[in-house]
């Protein structure tokens, strides 16, 4: 018997030995997982990059299927989504997988934001992982953009007339640009046709590549950690960091944890409150689209909310397309605005803390009064809450340079 | 260079020449390449066929009433103005960005008061020129939470925008212009073509 184990394991041995010759498969294995020291001290906010890479699977193989069974025209494309949710085998709960999955994206990617702006991990030297990261946000929108056309709903319709309207306002180019990009002169079957394919293979492609940019950025600086000290900067006689354990299996055990405990959340969504009480799949969408008439109320679906409210906020059209922009753009300057020597919230001084609060605030507030109907008062409001947020970048420059940090350890904590 | 370079006597001028060349030709390849796949994206010949004019018969509209009909995919307004209605167009001027239609939104038969050809008859694209959404023809008896002196109008939902009775947008709304008005004609008294009239053919105002 233990002849035969033995001989299993040399078969499998020289096999590996026999790929390895001829592609780096170990060497892949180690540099990635198996020796990729990552800081011993993550905590509940380093859950969110894995779940992000879930998600995108989940979207993937779903995404796949509804592909089988939609059909990508005007005339056809609400029926088929009909006839995925009451006919096919199934269908209810890999198109609610799907839908849910898009609001999850969200959540995962800005409480992974988040995490950066609470340890400085878009600092020195991790500049470039931080604006590949700000690219997949930024191609994400545009995905979830591109997707939310497809059911063909008059929410969708005229969330698209809206957005590819803001194009129109850039100035001589612009009524010509909206034309090019709807290929027709209202949103239509042609729009509806290239929508899908950008939605299922461009976006999905690019998206695929910036996520192996993103991490092998991570993988050549390594993980900041909630202490935000470089743990490449104490190693042991083999140069291991004193500090850092491998990420296999210390960190994929971790992982599954967060990898459960996020699915039964999300099974929760998708079984018993798919619609989310019209947050994550809007009423309006359950109707038709019909181009001769818009909806009484519009709104965008929540993840975009913030931006929506800023957009409004200015009573200029030009303008406020220029501050919605500039408001997602504004991200990237982080790594060279913040001009504090402490990375981690933990020995930031006053000053951050309370920066980073009011944007917080003003953040989740612009999100919620991106969703209300525009009366004087949500206008002044969204105004307010709009200066804040850009105060947030502005003045960063400022009040980090001179703010009352702690000292930082010289090891992590 | 009769050795391949091997022997390190390269001829650096003539590699950097190669190499120039090879990317501005290539270059020059990609772009052209390019030309296609942009081109591809812009309204086809079908699409630019199935916007042609339509006709639209108003013998049923009467004083005060509107009606819709598809034009290019979007919805046109003919609306029938009371003689009232008329009458007040005159006195909006101050609440107005552009009562006098001066941005071209519009034919130059229509570039007037009214903006139409007959007073009586409003032809416009009822759609907002802030961001695209239909507005809502409202009129001076629903006037709830568009103030007191509301003489009828189009308010859009989305954005808050107004406009009068002549499609004329309000000051201090989002939307930047008038709304647009086709070319049409009066091809009898109760049929309207629009998209075409005697003076062109088959195009909106300004596009």
């Amino acid at each position: 018997m233990s002849k035969l184990i033995n001989g299993g394991v040399k078969l499998l041995n020289n096999t590996l030995g026999w790929i390895d010759d001829r592609f780096p498969l170990t060497k892949t294995w180690n540099e990635h997982l198996a020796q990729y020291y990552a800081p011993k001290n993550f905590n509940f906010w380093y859950y969110f990059g894995s779940l992000a890479l879930l998600v995108l699977v989940i979207q993937f193989v779903t995404g796949i299927w509804l592909t089988m069974y939609y059909k990508p025209s005007a005339e056809h494309a609400f029926a088929s989504v009909e006839y995925i949710m009451r006919d096919v085998e199934w269908g209810w709960w890999i198109r609610y997988m799907h839908s849910t999955g898009a609001s999850a994206f969200f959540i995962v990617i800005y409480l992974h934001m988040f995490r950066a702006l609470l340890y400085g991990s878009y600092k020195r030297p991790r500049e470039l992982l931080w604006l590949t990261g700000m690219f997949i946000y930024l191609i994400l929108m545009a995905e979830a953009f591109f997707g939310y056309l497809l059911p063909w709903g008059q929410m969708s319709y005229w969330g698209a007339q809206v957005i590819i309207s803001l194009f129109s306002a850039i100035p001589f180019i612009g009524p010509e640009l909206a034309e090019w990009i709807r290929g027709d002169y209202v949103v239509s079957d042609v729009t509806l046709n290239r929508f899908f394919s950008f939605h299922v293979i461009a976006v999905p492609l690019v998206l695929c590549g910036l996520v192996g940019l993103h991490i092998f950025a991570l993988h050549e600086v390594g993980s900041n950690n909630p202490d935000g000290v470089e743990i490449k900067k104490y190693k042991d006689a083999n140069g291991v960091p004193l500090d850092g354990i491998p990420f296999h299996p210390y960190y994929t055990v971790k992982d599954i944890v967060g990898v459960v405990v996020f699915l039964i959340f999300f099974c929760l969504v998708v079984f018993f409150n798919p619609e989310m009480g019209g947050y994550f799949l809007e009423h309006a969408n359950f109707i038709p689209a019909d181009p001769l008439k818009t909806p009484e109320h519009i709104a965008p679906v929540w993840y975009f909310t913030p931006f929506y409210a800023i957009l409004r906020a200015v009573p200029d059209k030009l303008g406020g397309v220029i501050a919605m922009g500039a408001s997602t753009l504004i991200f990237m300057a982080l790594p060279w605005i913040d001009r504090s020597p402490v990375k981690s919230i933990r020995y930031r001084g006053w000053k951050y803390r309370t920066a980073l609060t009011m944007f917080v605030i003003s953040f989740v507030v612009l999100g919620w009064l991106g969703m209300q109907v525009a009366t004087p008062n949500v206008t002044l409001a969204s105004r307010i809450f709009t200066v804040i947020y850009f105060l947030f970048f502005l003045l960063m420059p400022f009040y980090t340079a001179n703010d009352t940090d702690k000292p930082v350890p010289d090891r992590v904590t | 260079m009769q050795d391949g370079g091997q022997s390190g006597d390269i001829d650096k001028k003539r590699r950097h020449f190669l190499t120039a060349a090879a990317t501005v030709v290539g270059g020059a390849g990609a772009l052209a390449t390019a030309i296609p796949f942009v081109s591809a994206l812009s309204p086809s010949a079908k699409t630019k066929a199935i916007g042609g004019p339509v006709e639209a018969d108003i013998s049923g509209l009467k004083p005060g009433e509107m009606q819709i009909e598809k034009w290019r995919g979007k919805p046109v307004w003919i609306l029938r103005r009371s003689e009232e209605s008329v009458a007040e167009l005159s006195g909006m001027s101050d609440m107005l960005r552009d009562p006098d239609s001066e941005v071209e939104q519009q034919p130059e038969y229509a570039k007037n008061e009214y903006r139409s050809v007959k007073p009586e008859y409003l032809v416009v694209v009822g759609l907002c020129t802030h961001l695209g959404c239909s507005p809502k023809y409202r009129t001076k008896d629903d006037s709830e939470g568009l103030g007191a002196d509301w003489k009828g109008g189009f308010f859009c939902p989305c954005h808050g925008s107004k406009f009068d009775l002549a499609g004329r947008v309000y000051k201090g709304v989002p939307a930047p212009a008038n709304l647009m008005v086709p070319k049409y004609q009066f091809i009898s008294e109760s049929i309207i073509l629009i998209g075409e009239d005697s003076v062109g053919n088959d195009a909106g105002a300004s596009s």
